[in-house]
């Protein structure tokens, strides 16, 4: 399964962009653009830092919360919304129309109405994540294939059983596609909040990097919250493609 | 018009109508949220008023060139990727995870280099709408029924003409998600730098009227963003479907 082939292309993706780093480097100069190896160096030096440490439990902990109710919650609402034809009809473009507008502009509604701080963090948050969460497990829900339900129905299963070993079975690739999309909005959304009108997060401390110009830092950063996000994601996405392939392998999913 | 679209226009009219008597009894403060038809008047007060013309025209104008760069750049980069496999393969990581990087995350360090005006926004805002066009562009040309560009081969078409005849219009559904996907994408970019930092435009005025306490310019300023949005996204989505129509879909 896993082979050393399969790591190769990443592998020369993350050196390629190294290497472009370097060349814009050594094009901008210092002022504009630092050299990989000091930028690493000084992520290294900062992560271990002890005033690091409570803006990163700050934006943690904001982000946690986000997801969880973006998590929760939409697929709650999603499946209330996909189980229910015609309440999924009406807010199909709804969600769709909310999902594309700039929901940066509804920042200072939120913050007026949770106060400054994490509450407002966690709430912009999970409004990011939440949409397309509820869009995928809503279509999750209305396309499953109606015979496995009538199978249940035939072996007696209770709805409890029904829905444990049949709905979930069913809906988890698409559900899972969604919360890693509903993963990285959530994460975007959380950063965003955390960079308008904020004390503390790693949001906080790029804004305040701007105010010194401090290349160095707003790039070590960045660059770390890129390394988290895209970490979490590529484990995510291979679990989504294992998950889908097992569907697929399944000759009884076939309509 | 359907039932189903009956009552989606009963259910927002009814949560507008529910907000305007929530504010008008003081059951929310203004110094939360002010009645709608509040934030109607202050969009037409400042509308009307015409300092703000200056501001729209930097934010549509930093816009329309992310749209156009993003569309065009990422049309072509597809199509470079798609005619290269080997280079394709190399990409293909890159793109699935291009998506999970909080790129505002990157937004101070693009004014460090461009310096604060509307350059750090149009890259800002290329740089996230251009990957999403690559991924139509690229899922339009792989989903090309293999039939039709035989019959391109049987009729002896050349290159350009197997392109222009062939591949665009039966890629033509993918790209045209790609582009919506690029528009919407294009707008969030240069509003959501705007309103952390910028000198001008729609969303520093928004951001600038949240720490004035303006409540009435805030909203007013919310609500034509919004509603310019959804206008624009509602034509493309009826564009879309006049598309789909005449295809017999």
């Amino acid at each position: 399964m896993i082979s050393l082939r399969s790591f190769r292309d990443p592998i020369l993706v993350v050196l390629s962009l190294v290497a472009m780093w370097q060349v814009l480097h050594q094009l901008a100069g210092d002022s504009a653009l630092t050299a990989p190896a000091p930028t690493l160096a000084h992520l290294w030096q900062m992560v271990w830092q002890p005033r690091f440490l409570p803006h990163l439990r700050e934006t943690a902990l904001a982000f946690g919360q986000a997801l969880l109710i973006a998590c929760v919650g939409g697929v709650a609402i999603g499946v209330l919304l996909g189980g229910h034809r015609l309440s999924g009809e009406v807010a199909e473009p709804l969600l769709v129309g909310l999902y594309s507008i700039p929901k940066i502009t509804l920042y200072p509604v939120i913050l007026l109405l949770f106060g400054l701080g994490m509450p407002a963090k966690v709430a912009f948050g999970a409004l990011h994540g939440i949409i397309p969460v509820v869009l995928f497990t809503m279509n999750a829900v209305r396309n499953v294939n109606r015979t496995y339900l009538r199978a249940g129905r035939a072996m007696r299963l209770t709805p409890w059983q029904t829905g444990w070993f049949v709905l979930v079975p069913a809906t988890l690739p698409e559900i899972f596609s969604g919360l890693r999309i509903g993963f990285s909005l959530t994460l975007l959304g959380t950063m965003l909040g955390e960079l308008f009108a904020s004390q503390r997060g790693l949001g906080f401390l790029l804004m305040t990097a701007i105010d010194l110009h401090d290349v160095k830092t707003i790039l070590a950063i960045a660059i770390f919250i890129s390394i988290f996000a895209v970490t979490l994601n590529s484990v995510m996405l291979a679990v989504d493609r294992r998950l889908r392939r097992r569907t697929a392998h399944d000759p009884g999913s076939r309509p | 018009m359907s039932k189903v679209a009956w009552i989606r226009i009963a259910i927002v009219a009814g949560g507008i109508g529910l907000l305007e008597v929530a504010c008008r009894s003081g059951l929310v403060p203004p110094t939360m949220v002010i009645a709608p038809s509040l934030m109607v008047s202050a969009m037409a007060g400042l509308l009307a008023s015409g300092d703000l013309a200056p501001d729209i025209a930097q934010t549509f104008s930093s816009v329309g060139i992310a749209i156009v760069l993003s569309i065009v750049g990422g049309f072509t980069i597809g199509f470079g990727l798609h005619w290269f496999p080997p280079l394709r393969r190399a990409f293909d990581p890159f793109l699935a995870a291009y998506y999970a990087i909080p790129h505002f995350a990157f937004y101070p360090l693009l004014i460090v280099i461009f310096g604060l005006g509307s350059l750090p926004l149009i890259v800002l805002a290329t740089l996230f709408a251009m990957v999403a066009m690559i991924v139509a562009t690229l899922a339009g040309l792989d989903r090309i029924p293999r039939v039709l560009l035989k019959t391109a081969q049987v009729h002896r078409l050349s290159p350009f003409e197997e392109m222009w005849r062939i591949r665009l219009p039966a890629a033509g559904p993918h790209l045209f998600s790609g582009i919506k996907l690029a528009v919407a994408y294009s707008f969030i970019g240069v509003i959501a730098g705007e309103f952390i930092l910028s000198t001008m435009g729609v969303g520093h005025e928004i951001a600038y009227a949240y720490d004035n306490f303006d409540n009435p310019r805030m909203y007013g300023l919310i609500l034509f963003v919004l509603a310019v949005v959804t206008a624009f996204n509602m034509l493309v989505y009826a564009y879309e479907r006049h598309l789909a129509k005449r295809r017999g879909a």
